[in-house]
């Protein structure tokens, strides 16, 4: 007998394959580097891709009309960025539509699509709302990733990873201003040209030839704070969400110290491989995950070896390694939002030179209870020394309120530095 | 060596101190600023000129301080680091200090770990929540002070932000308790909020300073902090010179910092020029004559007079006691206004109410009658019975009335009082949807009233001033502890009071339609709105509500009277018969005498306030249930909450156990796995220690290892239950990790949300008392049921227990699970059964397994029954309907019962849902709306209640009684 169901379900646009060659797509901006390789990568696999870079204060005024009021702030940053776009008269509204990843995790983030879905809906009943996953959800209106495209996208989130670990050690050091960017330009056009002209695959040259580059860039050797940015994907990552903080830290005299998008990107595998393990889930998929996890970290790996051969600059972090912070502080089981990945982060810091922290998170973010500010105390009693700040980042949280915060952080650095 | 120069400028004060070359405190001041920062400032420097002259090595410190430092190019020292230098400096043997300030509040650990930390974006508990606070009160801070060293007792007051704390508050006052306990409760919350927020799992011991103004001034607040913290004499320490503490180590900071001359230092906080930082929107009114015509037009809809020193005939009174304010009204038959009243009731309505009363009769004497009289608003048991009124209506049905006559086609109401915002949508001649603000939103009127009093200019004038500001400020929407900070920005950036009253007024007005309505567009409200509500008779209000809206609106003349005017409305309509309204006579020799007390029907001894009145009536308010007030107890067959609860408690059948004693804490998962970790560990030969029951004590027990305070209050309250076990002998407490839930087959996955699924790894992080042997809390999906088995094994093995056993006792784990299940079950049918016979009216009390616990459902069920209610939960209902399929991601266990349990409602004629949401729950942001859209969709009213540590049923009351009412008229229309 078939089972009666009650459909409440609103109707909605669907994004279907043909669309690819009518729509722009639209993509929320979290990482600048990272994303325009991106977009540039896809408008080479025949999808109109464009990254949102609209920042006026209309966006989180539109997401405040638009979602709930204890929706989590990242969900407001880019519903409030879709619709100012869409208001901007700049599209097609026949022929737009817009996409955003779901990770299908224990934490609201996974929701953020059928929520944008529904603000959209009210004033452009006619914009698909995509969603790029992996887990298998939205299978009537998603982006069919292949295995081809997805290593293209691992492969140009390394390159983004390197330029920005690079960039952030080199821009509050340049002894001529403007030369941090403009090696970072250069950067740019190289690696776009490889995807272009074929080669991008050569990760170990391409990654070289980034931090020889920057190596170039004459750096003044000054003492700086070194600061790390832990916290919430979104918020940690986007300037529009975390009001500029790495431009901030700059110019406070410090060094932002901002971890790689892959160490998230291998978090996710790694959860996959600790439930088939813990719980025996993925029975059937389970080596495969394992097979990719395995794929993925030899590539961390090798762009670390680089790194310390080449000499200049820290060297970016290592999965295995920070599984191993992890299982100092918290189960590896917490795996919900940004999990075990945050203490991780923390502490792996803390062991490379790094004690001075932030922990950003959007306001009332519910796995940030326990991963972040429950943490704290663990990790203050395992690094002594070590100088963590939680920052909530909300619409109507003044940025006095989280400059003090920091300045405070920062004060009780100087001081252990003696600056 | 020349003289070092300290500034703090705070959120309310500055202070200045200057130390010499041989490290002597030879100058320091304090003075308020009211949002005048730069001439403030500058005034100080002048004054300092005159006296000294002269060099100085200068920085400046303090929250408000860091715009002024950036744009003269002054040194700054960040505050906290601040009272550090000065602290090392002149009291080297300290171990804590607590410095509260007029917005922040902050703690510093000297010993064993320097640590330095400030409140969070989201904390009360400074010295802007005690100003609010007085200023709720109609008395000074001083005489909070004086009132508060006369206590007698405390009652529990929310301290984590201000909106919270008053709503604790306002039915404390309009209960009658004493001013005194009153003010001591709010001090106490003060340190409570310093202990939990702030200490978050570290203890405040040793040799402890106490920094700040509040501190200096407020001999109550230090006596609460010495006495929770129990300090000893000499271990509290109050230093001479804490209110300019900061400026002191700022001067002490400035050690290196090149001097500079006086004139030069004025000179450069002169040249500071306010930034363009802030975001300004356009000005309300742009001319005198666009305001006079606004004026004029509003004028029309003012009701008429009658004179009730000449006139002779009936007349009916209208009685609204509400939060902040009492409203009265007395009308004619034909609607014109014989006499009206609206003032701050002072905390004592019913003594406003008695002496309006007599002044009516006095007026009006023989020649008036009042044929009938109608009491409606927070105080409306109360009043009712000090009157024996002949009616008593709820708020929102008044104001209906109300706003029909002026409006006979009105679609849309609301209504900004002092402490709330109301909104109701019409529809066919019916109140359809109810909004009210939810405790965190409620920029309400009061808010602004505080806010001119904190600038020290009159409310009329505060908003009078904001009419025709050139660049009202941006402040945002959300609660008034962030707008606090956004006023504190726009301060500093050099705003003055005219745009910041009328960026104000825009604010309320955002937040009430963005926030409380959760309109995505000023189209959604209707076309004919009326707005009342004591906030509404201020111009720069209405006007930016039509400015927002883009709508023409009607705003009667007595906008704050409207409650007033709706209940002498339905008196006139619905008395039969003779009116019991106290008479002149009476009246006369009416007096009453307050006393609180503790209800000895229960457990819960709730705290309660008996007033007694010179006829020997009694009045009972401040109980849960009909206990308290002497009455028996609604039956409680028709609750399945009180159901549900004994039979919870009794899956613990109470074997000893040969292997020891496992302590379960009854909070979070426990709620609903219960049954299956009793009957597992009873099983397997441990004897099952329950943690003691929920409460508000509990909570405080365990409060000083909340790590996070922004969590909801289950899980707050787990740390009380930790404790309690720790306390009662448990060999083990025992509470696993579960991402996953158990897979009930109706959603897209089986989650648990983040808190309920890792919340054991922040207690174990944060309680001390905790290790791996006396906390056990592995990672399981029962779902996998063989290596659950086995996960549990190995955690097990060391107690003897072998695997055989764990199965075994999973089994009967599950066995008892499942009959708890059934259980419920049967009963919600026999519940439907018995409510279709009697004709009762049915409410689903949706929520978590964890809105059980009655400490944090505050006893809502026991409401309803007394409003002659049947009472069902979501889990006893949700498999005796459909699967649903939503448009949100559904993929939590417990939500995808909210949502079968809302379509059960929905195709049942006398079933309705009421959605309890624990304040700071993220993932209920998702399911109210989607909860809210499935009853819409069938036609059903939707009512959600946020419930947190602050009882105040009061409020909730209103809201079940709008919706009885709603219910009513609905059904009316289908007959």
């Amino acid at each position: 007998m078939e089972e009666k169901i009650t459909d409440y379900t609103n109707d909605y646009p669907k994004w279907d394959k043909s669309m690819k060659s009518t729509h722009k797509i639209l993509v929320p901006n979290m990482l600048p580097w990272h994303f325009l390789i991106i977009q540039e990568l896809l408008k080479m696999e025949g999808y109109d891709i464009e990254v949102l870079t609209n920042d006026s204060r209309n966006v989180i005024d539109e997401g405040l009309k638009h979602v709930h009021n204890d929706t989590c702030y990242p969900c407001l940053c880019v519903v409030g960025q879709y619709i100012d776009a869409l208001k901007s008269g700049k599209y097609d509204l026949e022929h737009t539509a817009l996409m955003i990843t779901q990770t299908g995790g224990g934490c609201r983030a996974s929701n953020y699509l059928p929520l944008v879905r529904k603000a959209v809906k009210i004033d452009f009943p006619n914009v698909p709302v995509v969603s790029l996953n992996f887990s298998g959800l939205e299978k009537e209106s998603s982006f069919n990733v292949g295995a081809k495209l997805f290593l293209k996208l691992a492969f140009a989130i390394i390159y983004g990873d390197t330029m920005m670990w690079c960039y952030n050690q080199t821009k509050p050091y340049e002894a001529e201003k403007g030369s941090a960017d403009s090696a970072r330009d250069e950067i740019l056009d190289y690696v776009l040209a490889k995807f272009k002209k074929g080669g991008y695959a050569k990760y170990k040259k391409i990654c070289r030839y980034i931090i020889e580059r920057f190596a170039q860039v004459k750096r003044t050797g000054e003492k700086k704070i070194k600061v790390g940015i832990v916290g919430e994907i979104y918020v940690k990552y986007s300037y529009l969400a975390n009001n500029n903080l790495e431009k901030f830290l700059i110019s406070e005299g410090c060094e932002p110290v901002v971890p790689t998008l892959f160490d998230f990107i291998l978090f996710m595998v790694v959860n996959y491989v600790n439930e088939h393990e813990m719980y025996g889930h993925h029975k059937k998929s389970g080596f495969i995950y394992k097979l990719v996890y395995r794929i993925l970290h030899k590539m961390q790996r090798n762009v670390k070896k680089l790194f310390e051969k080449q000499g200049a600059f820290m060297p970016i972090h290592e999965m295995e390694h920070l599984r191993k912070c992890a299982d100092r502080i918290i189960n590896q089981g917490a795996k919900m939002g940004e999990g075990w990945l945050i203490p991780a982060e923390i502490a792996s810091f803390c062991e490379t030179g790094v004690p001075n922290i932030i922990c950003a998170q959007p306001f009332g973010c519910l796995p940030n209870h326990i991963v972040g500010k429950g943490t704290i105390r663990t990790l203050k009693n395992i690094y002594p020394d070590s100088n963590i700040v939680a920052v909530d980042y909300d619409p109507s949280a003044t940025k006095v309120n989280q400059e003090n915060r920091i300045k405070l952080m920062l004060a009780t650095a100087r001081d252990k530095l003696n600056l | 060596m020349t003289n070092l120069m300290g500034i703090d400028v705070g959120s309310t004060t500055v202070k200045v101190s200057v130390i010499d070359e041989n490290r002597k405190i030879i100058y320091k001041s304090y003075v308020r600023h009211f949002a005048r920062v730069k001439e403030t400032v500058l005034n100080e420097l002048k004054n300092l000129r005159k006296k000294f002259g002269g060099d100085y090595s200068v920085s400046i410190t303090g929250s408000a301080g860091l715009g002024l430092s950036q744009r003269s190019g002054l040194n700054f020292v960040q505050e906290v680091q601040a009272a550090f230098i000065a602290i090392r400096k002149y009291y080297p043997d300290a171990d804590a200090a607590v410095e509260l300030g007029g917005e922040d509040a902050k703690i510093i650990f000297i010993t064993g770990g320097t640590e330095q930390r400030m409140n969070g974006s989201c904390a009360g508990g400074t010295g802007a929540f005690i100003d609010q606070m007085a200023t709720l009160l109609n008395i000074s801070v001083t005489e909070m002070d004086e009132y508060a060293l006369k206590s007698r007792k405390t009652y529990p007051i929310a301290s984590r932000c201000g909106v919270f704390a008053k709503s604790d508050v306002q039915p404390l006052i309009n209960q009658g308790a004493s001013k005194e306990d009153i003010a001591a409760s709010i001090f106490q919350a003060v340190v409570d909020q310093t202990v939990s927020g702030l200490a978050q799992g570290r203890r405040i011991k040793g040799k402890v300073l106490f920094l700040g103004g509040p501190l200096h001034f407020l001999k109550a607040l230090r006596k609460a902090f010495v006495t929770t913290l129990n300090l000893t004499e000499d271990n509290a320490v109050f230093p001479e010179d804490a209110p300019c503490f900061m400026s002191i180590g700022a001067a002490l900071g400035s050690v290196g910092v090149n001097s500079e001359n006086i004139d030069e230092i004025i000179s450069k906080v002169e040249s500071v020029r306010e930034s363009d930082e802030i975001i300004t929107g356009e000005p309300l009114f742009l001319s005198k004559e666009e305001y006079t015509e606004f004026v004029k037009r509003h004028r029309a809809t003012d009701l008429k007079f009658a004179e009730i020193e000449n006139y002779t005939g009936d007349c009916y009174l209208g009685v609204d006691s509400g939060s902040t304010t009492t409203k009265l009204m007395l009308i004619t038959p034909d609607c014109r206004i014989l006499y009206s009243h609206y003032q701050s009731n002072n905390g004592q309505p019913l003594d406003v109410i008695i002496s309006k009363l007599k002044e009516i009769y006095a007026l009006g004497g023989n020649r008036i009658k009042i044929r009938a009289s109608a009491v409606t608003g927070y105080g409306e048991d109360l009043i009712k019975s000090a009157l024996k009124a002949d009616f008593g209506i709820v708020e929102t049905v008044a104001h209906f009335k109300a706003a029909l006559h002026f409006n006979p086609k009105v679609d849309f109401i609301i209504d900004i009082g002092g402490q709330d915002i109301k909104c109701f949508k019409i529809k066919n001649g019916a109140i359809d949807s109810i909004m009210l603000n939810e405790a965190c939103s409620s920029g309400c009127g009061s808010f602004i009233q505080t806010f001119a009093r904190a600038m020290g200019i009159e409310i009329d004038k505060f908003s009078q001033e904001g009419l025709y500001a050139k660049h009202p400020v941006e402040l945002g929407s959300r609660c008034t502890v962030f707008m606090n900070s956004a006023v504190k920005q726009a301060q500093k950036e050099g705003a003055g009071v005219d745009d910041i009253s009328a960026g104000l007024s825009s604010s309320i007005v955002k937040n009430a339609i963005y926030k409380v309505i959760r309109a995505s567009s000023a189209d959604e409200l209707g076309e004919n709105i009326v707005v009342q509500g004591g906030t509404f008779l201020n111009d720069a209000v209405l006007r930016s509500f039509e400015k927002e809206t883009g709508k023409q609106v009607i705003r009667p003349g007595i906008a704050g009277l409207m409650g007033a005017f709706g209940a002498a409305l339905y008196a006139m309509e619905n008395i039969s018969g003779e009116s019991t309204t106290l008479g002149p006579e009476e009246l006369e020799k009416f007096n009453y005498a307050s006393k609180s007390a503790n209800c000895r029907g229960c457990t819960s001894n709730c705290n309660i306030n008996i007033i007694s009145f010179g006829d020997g009536r009694k009045y009972v308010s401040g109980n849960k249930c009909e206990r308290g007030a002497g009455l028996p107890a609604a039956s409680s067959e028709m609750d399945i909450f009180t159901y549900k609860q004994a039979r919870l408690s009794e899956s613990v059948k109470g074997v000893k156990g040969k292997r020891g004693k496992a302590g379960l804490p009854l909070q979070l998962i426990m709620y609903e796995q219960l049954p299956l970790w009793a009957g597992f560990f009873e099983s397997i030969g441990f004897e099952v220690v329950l943690s003691e029951k929920s409460s508000r004590n509990l909570y405080f027990k365990g409060q000083h290892t909340v790590a996070s305070d922004t969590a909801c209050y289950p899980a707050k309250l787990m740390h009380g239950h930790i404790e309690s076990l720790l306390d009662n002998g448990a060999d083990f407490i025992f509470l696993p990790c579960e991402s996953y839930n158990i897979d009930e087959h109706c959603s897209s996955n089986h989650y648990n949300c983040p808190v309920v699924a890792y919340y054991p790894e922040l207690l174990k992080a944060n309680n001390e008392r905790l290790n791996d042997d006396n906390f056990i809390m592995p990672y399981l999906d029962l779902n996998m049921r063989s290596n659950a088995v086995k996960r549990l094994y190995s955690v097990f093995a060391k107690y003897g227990v072998r695997k055989r056993e764990i199965a075994k006792g999973l089994e009967e784990g599950f066995a008892r699970l499942e009959a708890y299940h059934t259980d419920i079950k049967n009963k919600a049918e026999e519940i439907l059964k018995k409510a279709a016979a009697e004709n009762k009216q049915v409410i689903i009390l949706a929520g978590r397994p964890y809105h059980l616990d009655s400490e944090i459902n505050h006893g809502i069920n026991k409401l309803l029954t007394s409003l002659g209610l049947a009472v069902l939960s979501e889990d006893s209902i949700f498999d005796k309907t459909e699967k649903v399929k939503v448009n949100v991601l559904n993929q939590w266990t417990y939500h995808a019962r909210l949502y079968r349990a809302a379509d059960f409602a929905s195709k049942h004629e006398n079933v309705n849902l009421v959605q309890l949401v624990s304040f700071g729950c993220g993932l209920d942001a998702i399911t109210s709306d989607e909860v809210r859209s499935i009853l819409e969709k069938n036609g059903k009213l939707y009512t959600q209640i946020k419930i947190d540590e602050i009882n105040n049923l009061g409020v909730v009351k209103i809201r079940l009684r709008s919706l009885l009412a709603a219910i009513e008229e609905t059904k009316k229309r289908i007959i």
